[in-house]
């Protein structure tokens, strides 16, 4: 049996204008039933015992008071959140980098990150943009996407762009110091191996695209005539 | 000279303001010196000042005021899309509306392609050179 549909009761005393309603005080008395519930209990509205309070253990009166008021600082239940994503950006999406070294380079993106910011990359050997955080706020979202199905971006957060904490060294003498800085300068390894992995499966999928590939390492810039804000990207 | 384009009732005018920017309608009847009751398959049919139309050359054959399904009828047998998309007019308005909907990647497809058709062309114009000096 198909379990039984109620249909939504309407409310017994509708209102005539936000405020006052239908019925009075004594109609909605019938109406209620308040009359048959007194009846059934002899006369009387029924009256439950009130349940016993559990005694409070007493409190003792304070050893100290502050000399001033101190003000409480007032309750802030916010939540930090990653930056809505626009719905234009999706993963795959094709974005064009407005400041920073790369201006004006096309890119593929990856993923949004916990801080908000967008994990993207260049390919790196199409455009030579590494795997690199990006913020929604300095990108043009384009309409063209890749496919990013055969790209593993799991392993990739805040921290792994993180800066390296250095260990502190003593004051050391001039010569030291400058040997320390020289080492320090390449990228390890195992980032240049990720930039591979990831691009690896991109850089497929990119060249099943006739023209992508060149397009992605061409950069944009504002031609005569070309009107911002009457551009479709 | 003299006026070719008349208002009349049949006329196919080119809405050039408001809400029916760019719509092809036809003027049904004439209220006044400045007004027309104009209607199209796709729209309501009403009144609209003839500064928002751009008389056409096409017209079609119709009575006073038609009902929507004569209007159609009439405008099938009239052939007028038709008419319309292969004239040099109609086919300038569709090219502005595809170069204004084109996408950033379709823009450098087609800087490519220009620079490869100028290269064709430039190719060609060498040979010929070549040959009327040699």
């Amino acid at each position: 049996m198909a379990p039984q549909q109620r249909k939504p009761h309407v409310c017994r005393n509708p209102d005539l204008i936000r405020g006052v309603g239908k019925y009075s005080r004594s109609k909605m008395y019938h109406k209620r039933g308040l009359w048959a519930i007194k009846a059934k209990n002899g006369g009387a509205f029924p009256k439950h015992e009130k349940q016993a309070v559990a005694a409070a253990p007493s409190e003792k009166p304070p050893k100290f008071y502050p000399a001033d008021d101190v003000k409480k600082p007032l309750v802030n239940k916010r939540k930090a959140r990653p930056t809505k994503l626009r719905a234009s950006i999706t993963p795959g999406t094709v974005l064009i980098i407005l400041a920073g070294r790369f201006k004006g380079k096309r890119v593929v993106f990856l993923k949004q990150l916990t801080s908000g910011l967008l994990l993207v990359t260049g390919p790196f050997k199409i455009n030579g943009v590494p795997l690199r955080r990006v913020n929604q706020s300095y990108v043009i979202a384009t309409s063209t996407k890749v496919d990013i199905s055969g790209v593993n971006v799991e392993k990739f957060d805040d921290k792994y762009f993180g800066k390296k904490v250095e260990k502190k060294k003593k004051k050391g003498e001039g010569e030291f110091f400058e040997a320390e800085k020289e080492e320090k300068n390449t990228l390890p390894q195992d980032k240049k191996d990720d930039q591979k992995s990831v691009d690896a499966a991109l850089i497929q999928s990119i060249e099943a695209v006739p023209d992508l590939k060149s397009y992605l390492g061409a950069r944009f810039s504002l031609k005569a005539g070309m009107k911002p804000h009457e551009l479709v990207f | 000279m003299p006026f070719k384009r008349y208002v009349e009732i049949g006329r196919i005018a080119l809405v050039n303001y408001g809400k029916d920017y760019g719509k092809l309608v036809v003027i049904v009847d004439v209220i006044d010196q400045n007004r027309a009751l104009v209607d199209a398959p796709d729209m309501v049919r009403g009144q609209m000042n003839f500064k928002r139309l751009t008389l056409t050359d096409i017209k079609i054959d119709i009575k006073r005021v038609p009902n929507k399904k004569t209007l159609v009828a009439a405008l099938e047998a009239a052939d007028v899309k038709n008419k319309w998309e292969s004239s040099s007019w109609g086919r300038k308005l569709i090219v502005q509306k595809k170069r204004a909907s084109l996408n950033d990647f379709d823009r450098f497809k087609i800087m490519l392609a220009k620079i490869k058709k100028a290269g064709v062309v430039r190719q060609e114009l060498a040979k010929l050179k070549k040959e009327t000096t040699g």
